[in-house]
């Protein structure tokens, strides 16, 4: 399946390539220069080759980690350098045994986002080059920002 | 002067000396903050480097899910005391958008104006660093004079030199005084000028210009992909300005121009920056018109609500040193419940690697200081 | 019992130069004061012992002449000293003052417009603990310490502020301090290593090798100038600068040349990548605290002071004023002049960045080189067509 390479795509472009080429994305909102979408994590890695490649995002802005007490949330934001428009897609992982894959591969820019995320919720992202401690000591044993993790002197 | 690249790399396999691994930091007079870059050396030759943070990691995200909306505004100003109005703003604008409310038209014309008078002040701090990274201090002593008269507006406007806590949600914490009035333009107007001097000082001497040219290249794709944002981008030939490509807060009603430049080395990045503040002089003008022409009864501040509905925004905003982010989860109280911050040092400071492998070592404080290091943001 | 009074013993107009051991060749200033001022205090001790015990044999051996010329000559050197002290002292002044106004401040204001604190600051350096390191080679440590600094201090004392106030008259006389100056980059490269730290090895190498780099330059310029005048003896030099014409206007490029080899050498910026404290701590001075520290200070600006006392003799007239020859006070003159050559050199330090290592080495080799043979040729030609001889 050859997809054309868009450069500067605007948001309807987007939402309709999405339906043509990665039918697994669910787009939930739109706005101007927004497109809101939410990913399987299985598929996540295709979904961001495809926005990389395609739609020529090259640059991954945040890899962000929520935690929603029943599962938890992988939050991406992506930019593309010609149009403006920012894609974020979000995907869920289980509370245990949190996997997803890593999008080091495709933009070096995620490569600190994603390990400050495994340190500090401990979803794990396979095929990370580097998965270590960065902001806290190295002997820490906690994920701090899980919302299990009491801030001390509250409750 | 020439500049001839050693053949090292002959003589030292004959040699079969060991690389060395020099820990640059903590404690260490150019590396302006508190982290560690350890650089392998095969000679004088980077061979490779690793940068340590997380010195200063102060737990800001999960302190602000125990915090009211209001009360997270002081905590953005400590992100970073230099770009402390562009991050208060930034944290405005998400719960706004959370809210999904707009705020009067004179309330963004004076984030605008505040938040340039924020970018000059950044970068004459950044550029009173070079200065001192190459061993002249007269540069710095000349930076932090015109950055005085910076400080004192922002004391006019608002009474604090630093660490603001201007911007309010839903506007401005107040309008603009008859001092800050009086003078924004004369600062302006003096500043343009003053900063010729500097200008000369460092571009006609051909020692600076030995130091910044021809170092650290880097291509318009590895910058893209490595997530360098800001000045640097953009003296790597990517033609990014978030004010102008994705604007918000009236952004779109001024002109300005984006410098950008298509050598990609320290030099490059260098004069980006200088270009960038003259630009910040001109949108300054043209809002402060703008300020006058809506009249002194103009609404500044909106009255909003505490509690936040439930869902999801984020907002993106160009700070000095590159692209900040605040990505707000809020589920209806009045606490959020994750906030998270983008800051483009934490970006910019992964990419040292590519920037610092090749060069000397005595280059590579001249090359960090294109970064602009501040660990506040950094390590959060 | 005869009463002597004090002026048996002190004979005030006495003149030096008649005694049989007088040291010198022409007269000498500081000695003459040395001798006066042994006059004063040896007459007065000798009759005071005489009164005790007149006829003793001790009086007499104190103001005898042998015993006069010594302590005479311990009070010329302690002169000789001072006088070049309190000069490096005004240079450090100088330099805090006029960087300060360059950068858009004040400088040193405490004291005497701010010269006293530069005496309080050494006082304070002084005073502080001396830490030796475990693991430093004690011997070579502390010898390197002792001899960049008495180095530094022999050739400050060994420079002549005049035709009457010297240590001594030297038919190689420019090129002896030349050769002392030169001794320092092996000292420097011997304590980067006693420090037994990575940094230090790295600046103490650095150091050296900058040094020895920029001493080429500055020996073919020495050489021309003799050739000019056709001796190495200073006295020669000045008195013939004097007759014809400073050498500053036909080696225009000599002294350029000169001036910056000259602030390599007292590795000030944009020279100074030994000291080099925003890239590697210290340098070759990192592990050296409080007294050694202090000392290692004052080397720097003694030899600050030399190079610019060299360029004055060598371009700049030495102690003669353009057409009345030698002043009323040649010395001041001499003093005056390095001054106003050091105020250049704080210029360029307030408005120059530091240059890398390969860059100074560059610049070393393929542009001072090539300009102090040119200003060889410039003189051969000038000379063999006899023009300002």
């Amino acid at each position: 399946m050859d997809a054309e390479v868009l450069q500067s795509p605007s948001v309807e472009e987007i939402v309709s390539q999405f339906k043509a080429h990665c039918p697994c994305v669910e787009v939930t909102k739109t706005e101007t220069r927004r497109v809101y979408a939410k990913v399987p994590s299985e598929n996540i890695f295709k979904v961001c080759q495809f926005i990389h490649d395609n739609l020529t995002y090259e640059h991954c802005s945040t890899v962000i980690g929520v935690d929603y007490i029943d599962h938890l949330t992988v939050v991406y934001h992506l930019t593309n350098y010609y149009s403006g428009v920012m894609i974020e897609l979000s995907a869920d992982v289980p509370s245990e045994d949190p996997h997803i894959d890593s999008v080091t591969p495709i933009w070096q820019g995620a490569n600190w986002h994603e390990r400050e995320t495994w340190e500090l919720f401990g979803i794990v992202f396979d095929n990370h080059p580097r998965l270590e401690r960065l902001l806290t000591p190295k002997t820490y044993e906690f994920f701090p920002f899980r919302k299990s993790y009491k801030l001390r002197g509250w409750e | 002067m020439a500049d001839s690249i050693v053949p090292v790399k002959e003589i030292e396999e004959k040699m079969d000396t060991d690389k060395m691994w020099v820990i640059m930091g903590p404690q260490h007079p150019f590396s302006h903050g508190l982290w560690t870059l350890k650089v392998q050396l095969d000679g004088e030759i980077v061979v490779d480097a690793d940068p340590i943070v997380g010195y200063l990691h102060r737990g800001w995200e999960k302190e602000t899910e125990n915090r009211t909306y209001p009360k997270i505004i002081p905590m953005a100003d400590r992100l970073c005391y230099a770009a402390s109005m562009t991050y208060t703003h930034l944290y405005c604008m998400t719960v706004e958008k959370a809210l999904g409310i707009d705020i009067p038209e004179k309330a963004k014309y004076i984030r605008i104006v505040a938040d340039e008078v924020c970018r000059i002040q950044s970068h004459l701090m950044w550029l009173a660093a070079v200065g001192t990274d190459m061993g002249n201090l007269t540069v710095f002593l000349w930076c932090m004079r015109e950055r005085e008269f910076f400080l004192d507006l922002n004391v006019k406007l608002c009474g604090q030199r630093m660490t603001t806590n201007f911007p309010r949600i839903g506007g401005v914490r107040n309008d603009t005084t008859e001092l800050f009035d009086r003078d924004i333009i004369r600062t302006v107007d003096r500043f343009e000028k003053a900063l010729w001097d500097i200008i000369y000082l460092i571009d006609d001497s051909s020692i600076f210009f030995s130091r910044m040219k021809g170092i650290s290249y880097l291509t318009r794709e590895q910058v893209a992909n490595m997530g360098m944002t800001g000045p640097a981008m953009r003296g790597c030939g990517v033609d990014f300005d978030i004010r102008r490509d994705d604007p918000y807060d009236n952004y779109d009603k001024v002109d300005f121009e984006v410098p950008v430049e298509t050598e990609g080395d320290s030099y490059a990045r260098y004069k980006i920056r200088i270009e960038e503040m003259f630009q910040s002089c001109d949108i300054i003008r043209q809002a402060v018109q703008k300020i006058n022409a809506l009249g002194k009864n103009a609404p500044y501040r909106l009255k909003v609500p505490s509690r936040v509905p439930a869902g999801t925004a984020f907002t993106r905003l160009e700070d000095p040193r590159g692209e900040s982010l605040m990505y707000l989860v809020s589920d209806g109280t009045d606490k959020p419940y994750r906030l998270k911050v983008r800051s483009p040092i934490f970006t910019n400071v992964s990419t040292s690697k590519a920037m610092c492998v090749g060069c000397r070592i005595a280059d590579v404080p001249a090359i960090l200081a294109q970064i602009d290091m501040c660990l506040g943001e950094t390590d959060r | 019992m005869a009463y002597s009074s004090i002026l048996d013993w002190i004979d005030f107009f006495k003149d030096p130069m008649d005694s049989p051991y007088y040291p010198f060749d022409t007269y000498n200033l500081a000695y003459d004061i040395g001798f006066k001022l042994w006059e004063i205090v040896g007459g007065l001790i000798a009759w005071l012992i005489n009164l005790l015990f007149p006829g003793n044999g001790l009086s007499e051996w104190l103001m005898s002449d042998y015993v006069c010329t010594i302590f005479a000559l311990l009070l010329f050197m302690l002169l000789i000293f001072i006088v070049a002290f309190v000069s490096c002292l005004i240079v450090l002044w100088e330099e805090r003052k006029v960087l300060g106004r360059m950068m858009d401040r004040r400088g040193t204001m405490i004291g005497m417009k701010g010269f006293l604190q530069c005496v309080a600051d050494g006082l304070k350096t002084f005073m502080k603990e001396n830490t030796i390191p475990k693991k430093v080679d004690k011997m070579t440590y502390m010898w390197c310490v002792s001899l960049i600094v008495g180095l530094s201090v022999l050739v400050a004392c060994m420079v002549p502020l005049s035709s009457r106030w010297y240590v001594v008259d030297y038919q190689t006389g420019l090129l002896i301090i030349m050769a002392f100056f030169a001794l320092a980059p092996f000292l420097i490269l011997v304590s980067g290593w006693a420090q037994n730290n990575k940094y230090s090895l790295i600046g103490g190498m650095r150091a050296a090798e900058l040094m020895i780099s920029y001493e080429v330059p500055m020996l073919i310029l020495i050489c021309t100038t003799a050739l000019y005048v056709g001796s190495f003896n200073i006295g020669d030099i000045v008195y013939f600068q004097n007759e014809h014409v400073w050498f500053i206007i036909p080696q225009i490029l000599g002294f350029i040349t000169f001036f910056f080899c000259a602030t390599a050498e007292a590795e000030r910026v944009p020279f100074d990548i030994a000291e080099a404290e925003a890239e590697l701590v210290e340098g070759w001075q990192t592990e050296y605290a409080g007294m050694k520290w202090g000392l290692i200070m004052l080397g720097d600006y003694l030899r600050g002071t030399v190079s610019c006392g060299m360029v004055v003799i060598m371009y700049l007239g030495g102690w003669t004023l353009p057409f009345i020859g030698d002043g009323p006070i040649p010395e001041i003159v001499f003093l005056l002049k390095a001054y106003l050559v050091f105020f250049l050199m704080v210029l360029v330090r307030a408005a120059s960045a530091r240059v890398r290592t390969d860059q100074i080495l560059n610049i070393g080799w393929k542009v001072f080189m090539p300009l102090s043979v040119i200003n060889l040729a410039i003189v051969i030609v000038l000379k063999m067509g006899g023009v300002f001889c």
